[in-house]
């Protein structure tokens, strides 16, 4: 009886170490990558990163200027196309659809978010590279909105399928249609969620490079349009790092922080304008 | 008037039928509200069976009845709810001002057939916005502020609230919130409003505040509440109506119902011996 207990007091206090452990080494593996970060980068950058173009190879100095304009464009064009789609698609799966259809839709969206980000690039390459012969901004934004449209739908649905039905039968007893109950109470009660939902979806196709390398290509120079190649910031730590260049490397730690910075501001930012809103409480 | 709304309305006190009843009552009041042989089924579950009943003017009536009587189902087939379950069908007519709601475009019925819910269901706005909320999609004219100001001091609320009108509905209490939904569903202006056990959730307190409010309504609107709480339906109601396994046993004005009730199903309920 003893021993018994004995026994399982050790299996106790091992496995509450255990997690213990798990819990702290998850925790800072993440702080050491945002600490490394943060020191390469933050003895890297300078203001002539942040506002000058590539110096030609070899030459010391410049910045990518042009691939934070370019990663913000890339970031801006991607929403444009995501956003709607995966949105609009969410509504229609939460509350239009049969439950057959939302489930093949679903199973769909899960296979797109699985699909690996280098093929979506190949797509986006046939699909727009070719037709319009030649590299552009359009068809890297177009790369990166195909992967966000699976989580914004599927966070979209989710979250909508959360707002209580009650007040969906709330608004519908005052004379509310369907479009409006939806517009004026269900989406309203569910857009935190779903914002956050997008954000998280905006800062991971933030930092892919293998669906831009031959969408919008890169470029050394300001980019001369939608339809032209531009740089952006995950394709120039991709080419910089794997230079022979000592500078390039110093400037791929540089760009790292920036794109972290870039994610950063605009958690910051859609933070602020959800703190307004009133939040259903969990019941 | 409050005090002997009964009066003039002589019901058939012999009739036990439920139905039988109502068309005695049909003659003799003015009628909002009439529904006639309406048979109600979930799939193939058949859950009211051939209810028949009216709905007096400026007048409380009570639906009571143990828990799955029906009572609910009934209440929500007034403004056509039901039909946000799909496998619901409903035969038999439901008249409001004598034209059949079922036929009817459901937007404009559920604004003239209002609905307060089992627990209060703030929108997650604002306590003005909260009431504003029906006249604006409705397109109602008017000064918006007035009407909700109205609208609050006829839910006996503007006192409590008036200083703070642009903070969430969240801060206010539950027996608060439930009061700012009755408000809500006056802002429309409806001519029937329906109360699906709306003191389910409340305090004693609250729940006194509600059944007071009750009694002021009446002037204001036709009111028709389902509740589990006998106690509740005597003190509120002037008719009532006894559900049982989704039938009508009796429906008759409420001092009558609870002194001396026409089927010993009823005095059995009413005297605690089930349910």
């Amino acid at each position: 009886m003893n021993a018994r207990l004995r026994w399982r007091k050790f299996v106790s206090n091992f496995m509450l170490t255990m997690t213990g452990v798990c819990a702290f080494v998850s925790v800072a593996v993440l702080f050491l990558i945002l600490g490394y970060l943060l020191f390469n980068g933050g003895t890297s950058i300078n203001w002539a990163f942040l506002t000058q173009l590539p110096k030609p190879v070899g030459e010391e100095g410049g910045g990518m200027a042009n691939a934070i304009v370019g990663s913000a464009k890339l970031l801006l064009g991607a929403s444009l196309l995501g956003v709607p789609i995966g949105f609009l698609g969410g509504i229609y799966l939460a509350e239009f659809s049969g439950a057959k259809v939302a489930s093949v839709v679903r199973y769909a969206a899960d296979l797109l978010n699985g699909v690996p980000s280098i093929v979506i690039g190949i797509f986006a390459f046939s699909m727009v590279v070719r037709p319009f012969k030649g590299f552009s901004a359009l068809a890297g934004a177009f790369a990166l909105g195909l992967m966000m449209i699976p989580i914004t739908l599927r966070s979209t649905e989710e979250f909508l399928n959360g707002v209580p039905r009650m007040l969906r039968e709330g608004a519908m007893a005052l004379g509310a249609s369907k479009w409006k109950t939806i517009a004026t109470v269900i989406v309203p009660a569910a857009y935190r969620g779903i914002l956050t939902a997008i954000l998280l979806a905006l800062a991971r196709v933030a930092g892919e490079a293998a669906p831009l390398l031959f969408t919008s290509f890169g470029n050394r120079f300001w980019s001369q349009g939608w339809t032209q190649p531009t740089a952006a910031l995950p394709e120039m730590i991709f080419r910089y790092a794997g230079s022979a260049y000592e500078d390039w490397h110093r400037q791929a730690w540089a760009a790292g922080l920036v794109l972290l910075g870039l994610i950063l501001i605009i958690n910051i930012l859609a933070r602020t304008i959800l703190s307004r809103g009133i939040a259903v409480p969990r019941s | 008037m409050q005090s002997s709304p009964n009066q003039g309305l002589s019901v058939n006190v012999a009739a036990t039928a439920g139905a039988a009843a109502t068309k005695e009552n049909i003659a003799a009041l003015s009628l909002r509200m009439k529904i006639s042989k309406v048979n109600f089924y979930y799939g193939s579950k058949q859950i009211l069976f051939d209810i028949s009943m009216g709905v007096a003017d400026k007048r409380v009536t009570a639906l009571i009845g143990p828990s799955g009587c029906g009572k609910s189902t009934l209440l929500r087939t007034l403004n056509r709810m039901h039909e946000t379950v799909a496998t619901s069908r409903l035969e038999g007519e439901i008249l409001l001002d004598q034209q059949n709601i079922l036929v009817q475009d459901v937007t404009s019925l559920r604004r003239r057939v209002g609905m307060v819910f089992q627990r209060p269901n703030p929108f997650p706005k604002s306590i003005f916005d909260n009431v504003a909320y029906g006249p604006r999609i409705n397109g109602m004219k008017g000064p918006i502020g007035e009407t909700v100001e109205k609208s609050l001091r006829h839910a006996a609320l503007w006192e409590e609230v008036k200083d703070q009108l642009h903070k969430s509905a969240y801060d206010l209490s539950g027996g608060q919130q439930q009061r700012l939904c009755i408000a809500r569903a006056l802002a429309v202006e409806p001519e029937v409003l329906l109360l699906d056990e709306p003191c389910s959730a409340l305090d004693p307190i609250s729940t006194a505040k509600i059944e007071e409010l009750l009694v002021e309504l009446k002037n204001l609107t036709t009111i028709v509440i389902v509740t589990h709480n006998m106690q509740q339906a005597a003190r509120v109601s002037d008719f009532t109506a006894f559900l049982l396994t989704g039938q009508m046993i009796e429906f008759n004005p409420t001092p009558h119902l609870f002194t001396t009730p026409g089927d010993p199903r009823t005095e059995a309920y009413i005297t605690g011996r089930f349910g």
